[in-house]
């Protein structure tokens, strides 16, 4: 276990240089002039263009402006946004809660659904709910995501006024950050209406944003459960005299929910693009708006800071869950 | 009476080309304490026919049977919640392959004590105990450390003894083995066959073993079943089969024994065992037999006593009037008539 994760951990470094690589050519081949584009329409003057060139260091050779960036970057500097004059790294953080708050719901929404969905289906196989299940995740997983938030909307908040259209939670209230978390941070501060409205904001982007997970999962829960059903060691379980139930809630499952984690693990990285798009249907106050955002005022570097920090998270989060994966597995757990 | 009554069981599984019926009439007796050997080639019926007795068909495969009873328990009436009480207490299996027959995700000491735990209602302090005494008794060193291992940490052979630990966990009346030594090291096939008829000795257990190797039943079982196709072909005792075997299937299957095969070389029987499409009209066996006729080609024969047991054919091997009656009815192969 110890080998596996120094291996896994060490793969972190080639990692993480990849991705300055790619946060910092790829902003770079957006076309456009961002000091023409912070100046807006009135134009510039060629002097102090220049001058704005030197100061952002747009002057230098290409490799030295990302040698200047990667050596400031590993210090903890990420630079300032160029519209606001905030460190991205504050802007970042004040924004994230947002995002992981959502994401969190997402992907609880998606596995509180798509779990037990994809075991009854493997159970009942070629029955109609399992039919069923299929047929919507199918659906679930093709559908474009900004198309289902708008038709979500459509529905529900514009036709029965169910919810709200957009934000996090309504205009009235205002929540001193705690956690950055709303949902926590309305009951640390006792105001109940205003986790009712956090909670009536989250309800349609975590439907839009789990609904790809959701199919995922679903269908890799039933695919492995029917695998594993159909080992050995279940029909061991079924001589033993054990109900039915605990062969498959935890004789089955446990060895169905390796393959399982690992597709988790995988949709991480989606459901953060996903995220990007969500935020920006609901105008959801998060760091893919904020992303989206910086895409248009071409403010390089939140784009690049961003695009870093989003990179490491979704780093962090793959080797969270391959731990979890080696602890789930003992097969892995013991090979040294 | 008897510990397993079984009449004419039959199993079947519907599948895309029509409806496989794996098992086909099969009657059987078995007594408290006796070793019942269970041969035949691979899918002539001997796993499943266990699996029927143990109600381990999986769906949506059908059994039925005129009498099914298991220590005077009906077992065609029995509760799916009674069966499970029965089931991996008073009748236990072990499997061929040891280690895909363990969860690979839990622990030998989990998976021993569960049984304990959920049949003898025992603490998880008193299940540990009894496991490591079990795990003893099956001849694994230093059980302690056992416990807390994977099946992929163990051997083969290690963990067929862990599966037969489970097994015995709750004193079983009847033990059924299918093949368990056939996926292990021949030295250590020797071994676990020792550990299951020393364990069989101790606890006077009934125990069915099944296997297509007729050296283990000749050092193994009392009574010997032979299965073709499904069907039971010959049922004796053991000393007797091999004495003198009565149907043509187990003399062909006695003379594949390498020992008794001339010159060293194996004897093997020509042609397949019947599949869904060619399943004969009459005796199953008619067109590998060399003894067959237009009669048995056409007239499947009844299982019934015979001698010392019960036999499934037109012209067993010891019957005097033999010859003639295969001239009789028209020999298909000139060696017959020889
Ligand atoms: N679940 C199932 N669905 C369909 N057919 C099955 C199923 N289980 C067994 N069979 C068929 O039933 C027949 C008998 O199988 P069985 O496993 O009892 O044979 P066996 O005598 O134990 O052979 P082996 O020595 O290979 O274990 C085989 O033809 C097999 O294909
Ligand atoms: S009935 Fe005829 S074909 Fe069948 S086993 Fe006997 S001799 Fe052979
Ligand atoms: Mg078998």
């Amino acid at each position: 276990m110890l080998r596996f994760i120094f291996t896994r951990v060490s793969l972190i470094i080639p990692t993480f240089i990849g991705i300055t690589l790619l946060a910092f050519f790829l902003i770079r081949l957006v076309p456009g002039d961002p000091i023409e584009t912070l100046a807006g329409e009135r134009g510039i003057d060629p002097a102090r263009h220049e001058q704005l060139r030197k100061e952002y260091g747009f002057d230098q050779p290409i490799l030295v402006q990302y040698g200047i960036y990667l050596s400031r970057v590993l210090q903890g500097d990420l630079g300032k946004s160029m519209i606001t004059q905030e460190p991205v790294l504050n802007e970042f953080s004040s924004l994230f809660p947002a995002t992981i708050e959502l994401a969190l719901c997402a992907i609880l929404f998606a596995l509180i659904i798509g779990l037990p969905a994809g075991i009854i289906a493997a159970i009942r196989r070629n029955s109609i709910f399992d039919h069923g299940v299929m047929g919507v995740s199918l659906a679930g997983y093709s559908m474009p995501i900004f198309w289902w938030g708008l038709i979500l909307i459509l529905l529900f908040s514009v036709q029965f006024d169910l919810t709200p259209v957009s934000g996090r939670i309504d205009v009235l209230y205002y929540i001193e950050p705690i956690t950055g978390f709303l949902l926590i941070d309305t009951l640390l501060s006792d105001e109940v209406d205003a986790f009712w409205s956090a909670v009536q904001h989250l309800i349609l982007p975590t439907i839009v944003l789990g609904t790809v997970p959701l199919a995922v999962i679903a269908r890799m829960t039933r695919s492995a459960m029917l695998e594993v059903l159909g080992e050995d060691y279940i029909r061991t379980a079924k001589a033993k005299g054990l109900s039915r139930f605990r062969i498959v809630a935890l004789h089955a499952l446990r060895n169905a929910l390796i393959p399982v984690v690992t597709v988790i693990g995988l949709q991480i990285g989606v459901l953060f693009t996903g995220a990007i798009l969500t935020e920006t249907i609901f105008s959801w106050p998060g760091v893919g708006k904020w992303l989206i955002d910086a895409i248009f005022r071409r403010d390089y570097p939140v784009l690049q800071g961003g695009a870093l920090l989003l990179g490491v998270v979704v780093m962090s989060v793959n080797l969270l869950v391959d731990l979890a994966y080696g602890l789930i597995n003992p097969r892995i757990r013991h090979t040294r | 009476m008897a510990l397993v009554e079984i009449e004419n069981l039959s199993v079947e599984f519907p599948t895309q080309g029509g409806i496989m019926r794996a098992v086909d009439g099969v009657s059987l007796k078995l007594e408290e304490g006796e070793v019942l050997g269970v041969v035949g080639e691979s899918g002539s019926g001997k796993s499943v026919t266990m699996l029927a007795l143990m109600g381990l068909i999986p769906f949506p495969g059908r059994v039925r049977a005129d009498k099914l009873t298991f220590n005077g328990r009906d077992l065609l009436t029995i509760s799916e919640k009674e069966r499970r009480k029965l089931t991996g207490k008073d009748v236990a299996m072990i499997f061929q392959e040891p280690t895909t027959s363990l969860n690979p995700s839990f622990t030998v000491g989990f998976q021993l004590t569960e049984t304990l735990r959920l049949h003898e209602g025992m603490d998880r302090k008193a299940a540990e105990r009894r496991a490591i005494e079990l795990l003893s008794q099956v001849g694994i060193p230093s059980p302690e450390s056992r416990l807390s291992a994977y099946p992929h940490q163990l051997s083969g052979g290690m963990n067929q003894r862990v599966m037969i630990a489970m097994a015995i966990a709750c004193n079983p009346k009847l033990l059924i083995a299918d093949e368990p030594t056939t996926a292990l090291d021949v030295t250590i096939q020797a071994q676990i066959l020792d550990l299951l008829m020393n364990l069989q000795k101790e606890r006077k257990m009934g125990l069915v073993m099944i296997t297509h190797n007729m050296g283990v039943v000749a050092d193994t079982a009392q009574r010997v079943m032979v299965m073709y196709a499904g069907q039971i072909m010959e049922e004796r005792s053991a000393a007797d089969l091999f004495a003198s075997p009565q149907h043509p299937y187990t003399a062909a299957l006695l003379a594949a024994l390498p020992e008794r095969s001339e010159g060293g070389r194996l004897a093997t029987i020509p042609g397949v065992v019947p599949g869904l499409y060619d399943r004969p009209k009459g005796c199953l066996f008619s067109p590998r037999c060399a003894y067959a006729t237009e009669h048995s080609r056409n007239v499947r024969p009844e299982l019934r006593p015979w001698a010392s047991g019960h036999i499934r054919c037109h012209y067993p091997l010891g019957d005097p009037n033999r010859n003639a009656a295969i001239h009789h009815d028209h020999p298909l192969k000139t060696e017959a008539a020889s």
